[in-house]
């Protein structure tokens, strides 16, 4: 590619032919205020706070959206530009529901930053803010505030571009252009997901996660209950970046401690239970493989295909309803976690399930929703009783005034709070994937995976589909019927990237055995419930601790998890048995496509 | 009337099985019956594989077609500026006296829906209206009697 | 700067008078560069409104490759006080259909499309019947050239020529970013020309007659004679074929009815141009203009004139960009405030000031252009706004 020059406030640089004015500029630190520009949507130039003075044109230009050009002068600070900025940016506040103060993005909004920078004025402009707009908390995970929105398409662009969802739109013009549901019905009516994507790119307080905290305040401060919190692998690589740490930090142990300062009885890790969906969910792949493979059973679908991601497995049943035998019967760890604490550990412990509150802290919205599945209480009891984000979390130990940063490490609590590497990686793109290889390459060979400290670096990455084959030799007498057989296997993160494997499965065409689909782009570490921005970059120093995490583990497969051993010992019995079958497993339902 | 599936399918059949095809499947259902209601949208959404919301958020942006139930005849009053010079307050007055609606209102009997329009382009010969395509020109109340009475005789 | 008197054209709607297509034959016997030449040599400016040089734009397209080029006839007149494109496709849709022809000759392009506005739908069946006869002629002359009539669905905005595309492409109708341009870039990703009906119907008669002949009226500013549609207070509402750069004055003496304090040129996204300006300023003065002119009298409220505008604006946004979707409001509600007393006087000012950004900063044209009525409007007839 061609180099093109071109000077920017006076400063002249070289630049590839084909980025942006906006590109450019970043190239030598020059900062351009954007509001409906994200980096991992398509270029939309509709929100015009990023405009720039080209020497020579009378119009300013949207430097998101105008290519640079050759022997272009470019003026970001120029008088013409900062007016027309701190008139669209006070356009955009007259339009905005501005009460600030009481708003859930308060602080950790782009809009309120930019009016904050332009100094703009409430009342230079009359308010043109609809009246009696609904706040939509339909939904268990996503409340939709019109009043708050600034019309960027940011939301429509990820549903549509990262998810292939496309649940919401662009609908009506002009002054009744807004952002809607199909035919604005209420979200829990439509294809919406529940992934949260939406709400991670919204850069203000149109889209949020619906709040569940003041509950779990409340059945803190309640001392008849006893009150259970597991988190998820990928909120101990994000948490960090809400109490003032770099991206990417690994704060483990002083989230365990944090979360008993808040008052939690016992603080659990939802990585055990993702051991324990490895060991169900190798045992159904191998079983399903027997199945096919020896009994010639056209009753059991393959590829088998992973069940952790709440947002693909709604996905899949409005998507693709008549492929639900390809779903993977394993409840989520999250929801695993759920019903063995109102079982297993109730017994253990000696406490009466009712009160029990379990509390599952996720890098996720769809895991609120997933929490409420009618299906979801085969304890007797709601499996998991309140679904909180990172950003929730990280809220409530900035509430409690803990000195986050000054806080000792410590372990998590016994029993169910024992982990290994295997279920620290579920928090990746590719990672149940791993542990699951992990896992069932040793039970079926008695050996090891070949690969070097145990790093199945193929399904590592961040390419939307990957694949990987793998010989298995040298099996043990009871899995024979694999000797020689190659395993393909496939990894796919976000929605778009989940329709793509589906269309080769409902095509027929799919030569996979095993499929790993996570809703979220890069995984859970990218998740609708972490902490806000996100990009690329920030995603790769996630993952990058999450391996980090893993390599510090000293057990890094599932099933040498002494607390998995035991728990099958004293309580599950087998894999895939009766109490399995019963606390573990579950079934899906077929959803209409609007 | 012709089933929604034959209109869908006819376009198709045109256009292809392609997003192209979204409009003209929309301005089919309209001539057929005046609006497009929810489940013609999601017929057509899984007629050509794209969302529901995307056939709505495309269906809202044109005001020739309606997702709101319309009667029979939809008229359409321009509310342009030489129009309005030419005394179309009078003439949308006597609409509603004739049909007994307000404006954006459609009689009981479903015959008669009572709307505004931009420019009709008939700007020259206003106040002007369309009753469904056709264009009534040089418009008093006295002729909108006359118009309205030839729509109820129409279809007694 | 020379003037003109008002003097009416007999281009346009001449009858015809040579064979059906005849033009297009005679055309297709020069080479396409040629052709091209004549177009430019005329100084013929797109009808539409933007006024960009039509050879140019040819060349442009025909310099473009593609397997698949459109020609795009942009029927969707919208602009409130146009119609001068329904009586073009209505009285000679011929030469308004010899126009893309002989575009698609010298340009290499094989598909054409007319995008008739919705409100229009009731000359389809007429046009269809003219789409056959061109049919037979094209197969005559060996020209691979189909056109096919697109049926808008109501949206102002689908006159901007990205719009137009995207309500093809069964999108919503939202200017699209520039560059690309549709004439690398259009529809379906193809290379597409998009000219207004006038235009095109202007260009056939270009080649019938000549540029030498053509650049003989107008001045040197504004090159030929162009359509007008005239409404409002005026004995003789129609529309005109008139020779360009007419002194509005003089413009008002002839259509005037003796009262006119304001002419309206361009439409509503033109100039407002008050009594005391009409010796001085020329009829399409700065915009070529898509020749709507609304002329209005001692008895109209220019309050209410704006406020209809505005209303329309703040409707027929497509809503994308901030500037207009958001200005447009501003200033209607602006002036509403003014009025009621709820805002000084002086917030006229800033809403001026408001409608310049707009102009600078909105994604296309639509956006762009409030700013000329608006201001043309409220500094002339300020004591209107406020009393």
């Amino acid at each position: 590619m061609s180099n093109i020059t071109l000077t920017i406030d006076g400063q002249t640089i070289e630049v590839p032919k084909g980025i942006t004015i906006l590109e450019a500029a970043k190239k030598i630190n020059v900062k351009i205020p954007t509001l409906c520009h994200h980096e991992d949507l398509c270029v939309a130039g509709n929100c015009r706070v990023c405009v720039v003075e080209v020497k020579g044109k009378h119009r300013l230009e949207a430097s998101c959206a105008v290519p640079a050009e050759q022997g272009m002068e470019i003026l970001t600070n120029s008088a013409k530009v900062r007016i027309a900025r701190q008139d669209i940016v006070s356009l955009l506040v007259s339009e905005h529901n501005t009460q600030c103060t009481t708003c859930y993005r308060n602080t950790n909004c782009e809009l309120q930053d930019l009016a904050a920078e332009y100094n703009v004025d409430g009342n230079r402009f009359l308010s043109v803010l609809k009246p009696n707009i609904k706040i939509d908390k339909s939904s268990w995970s996503i409340e939709k505030d019109d009043s708050k929105c600034i019309r960027c398409q940011r939301c429509v662009r990820t549903c549509a571009e990262l998810q292939h969802v496309n649940a919401l739109t662009a609908s009506h013009k002009g002054h009744e252009m807004k952002i809607s549901t199909f035919m604005d019905l209420p979200f829990n009516e439509v294809v919406c997901t529940n992934c949260g994507q939406c709400v991670n790119r919204c850069p203000t307080g149109a889209l949020t996660e619906r709040r569940y905290f003041d509950q779990v305040w409340e059945a803190i401060g309640d001392p008849t209950k006893h009150v259970v919190m597991n988190t998820a692998p990928s909120v101990r690589v994000a948490l960090g970046e809400m109490l003032g740490y770099e991206v990417g930090t690994r704060v483990t142990g002083k989230m365990v401690t944090a979360m008993r300062k808040l008052g939690v009885d016992s603080v659990l890790d939802t990585d055990f239970s993702a051991d324990l969906t490895i060991i169900e969910e190798g045992n159904e792949l191998l079983t399903r493989l027997k199945k096919v493979l020896v009994d010639g059973d056209k009753s059991v679908k393959l590829p088998m295909i992973t069940s952790c991601s709440p947002g693909w497995v709604k996905f899949i049943e409005h998507m693709f309803p008549n492929h639900l035998g390809h779903l993977s019967t394993c409840k989520s760890p999250q929801q695993m976690f759920g019903a063995l604490t109102k079982t297993y550990y109730a017994e253990q412990k000696g406490i009466d399930p009712k009160d029990i509150v379990s509390v599952a802290i996720m890098p996720c919205a769809a895991k609120k929703y997933e929490a409420n599945r009618p299906e979801m209480n085969a304890s007797g009891y709601r499996d998991i009783d309140a679904g909180l984000t990172t950003r929730e979390f990280g809220l409530m130990i900035k509430q409690a005034g803990l000195d986050f940063k000054n806080l000792p490490d410590s372990d998590f609590d016994s029993i169910m709070g024992q982990s290994t590497g295997a279920g620290v990686i579920f928090g990746a793109t590719g990672g149940v994937m791993e542990a699951a290889l992990r896992t069932a390459y040793a039970v079926v060979t008695g050996r090891s995976v070949p690969f070097e400290n145990l790093n199945i670096t193929a399904v590592r990455g961040t390419e939307g589909v990957r694949s990987a084959s793998i010989k298995v030799e040298g099996c043990l007498p009871e899995w024979k019927f694999l000797e020689g057989a190659v395993l393909n296997v496939a990894v796919a993160h976000g929605l778009k990237n989940a329709r793509v494997i589906m269309d080769e499965i409902a095509a027929g065409k799919s030569t996979y055995h095993f499929i790993e689909v996570m809703g979220c782009p890069g995984g859970c570490i990218g998740g609708g419930g972490q902490p806000i921005p996100t990009n690329a970059e920030i995603r790769a120093k996630r993952t990058k601790a999450i391996y980090e995490e893993d390599m510090s583990k000293p057990i890094r497969m599932s099933h040498e998890n002494p607390e998995i051993t035991k728990i099958y010992e004293e309580f599950l019995g087998k894999p895939l048995g009766h109490k399995s079958h019963e606390l573990l497993h579950t079934h899906y339902q077929k959803r209409h496509r609007h | 009337m012709a089933e929604i599936a034959e209109i869908i399918n006819d376009k198709i059949k045109h256009f292809g099985r392609e997003r192209v095809a979204l409009l003209p499947i929309l301005q089919g259902i309209v001539k057929e019956k005046n609006f497009v209601n929810n489940q013609d949208m999601v017929q057509i959404a899984e007629a050509l594989d794209i969302s529901a919301a995307d056939v709505f958020g495309t269906a809202s942006f044109y005001s020739f077609i309606d997702h709101v139930e319309r009667g029979k005849y939809v008229i359409r009053v321009c509310k342009s500026i030489t129009c309005e010079m030419k005394g179309k307050h009078k003439v949308l007055q006597a609409l509603e006296d004739e049909l007994r609606i307000k404006l954006g209102e459609t009689t009981h009997d479903k015959k008669f829906s009572l709307l505004q329009s931009n420019c009709l382009g008939l700007c020259d010969q206003g106040p002007a209206m369309l009753i469904n395509e056709e264009a009534y020109t040089h418009l008093n109340p006295v002729k909108v009697h006359e118009i309205i009475n030839h729509f109820r005789n129409l279809s007694k | 700067m020379s003037t003109k008197q008002v003097n009416r054209a007999d281009i346009i709607f001449s009858p015809y008078s040579v064979a059906p297509y005849e033009i297009l034959r005679l055309s297709m016997q020069k080479t396409k560069p040629e052709v091209i030449e004549e177009i430019t040599e005329s100084g013929l400016r797109g009808r539409g409104g933007a006024g960009f040089l039509t050879g140019l734009k040819w060349k442009f397209f025909a310099n473009t490759d593609g397997d698949e080029k459109y020609i795009i006839c942009n029927a969707d007149e919208g602009e409130p006080g146009t119609f001068k494109d329904r009586k073009l496709l209505v009285e000679v849709p011929r030469k308004v259909i010899s126009g893309m022809a002989i575009a698609a000759y010298a340009c290499n392009a094989t598909k054409g499309v007319i995008y008739l506005r919705a409100e229009y739908n009731n000359l389809i069946p007429a046009l269809k019947k003219e789409l056959d006869i061109f049919d037979e002629h094209a197969k005559k002359f060996g020209l691979k050239f189909k056109i096919e009539i697109f049926s808008g669905a109501g949206a102002y905005v689908c006159g901007e020529e990205t719009a137009l595309i995207e309500s093809m492409e069964g999108q919503r109708g939202e200017p699209r970013n520039k560059p690309p341009f549709p004439i690398q870039n259009g529809y379906l990703g193809k290379p597409t020309l998009v000219n207004n009906v006038e235009t095109f119907a202007t260009a056939s008669m270009v080649c019938r007659y000549g540029a030498s002949t053509y650049k003989t009226y107008g001045t040197s500013d504004q090159r030929g004679s162009k359509l007008f549609s005239i409404s409002g207070d005026s004995p003789k509402e129609g529309v005109f074929e008139l020779e360009l750069g007419m002194k509005i004055s003089d413009f008002v003496e002839e259509f005037g009815d003796g009262d006119t304090k304001a002419v309206q040129v361009g439409g509503v996204a033109g100039f407002c141009i008050p009594r005391k300006q009409f010796e001085t300023a020329i009829v399409g003065e700065g915009n070529t203009t898509g020749g709507a002119t609304m002329i209005f009298n001692s008895t109209r409220s220019m309050y209410n004139v704006l406020h209809n505008y505005l209303d329309f604006f703040a409707e027929e946004s497509c809503g994308q960009c901030t500037p207009c979707r958001v200005g447009t409001q501003q200033l209607l509600k602006g002036i509403e405030a003014v009025k009621s007393g709820t805002k000084p006087v002086e917030y006229l000012d800033d809403l001026i000031k408001l409608s310049k950004t707009m102009q600078i900063t909105s994604k296309c044209g639509l956006g762009q252009s409030v700013t000329n009525s608006f201001t043309s409007i409220v500094q002339n007839f300020k004591e209107e706004m406020i009393y």
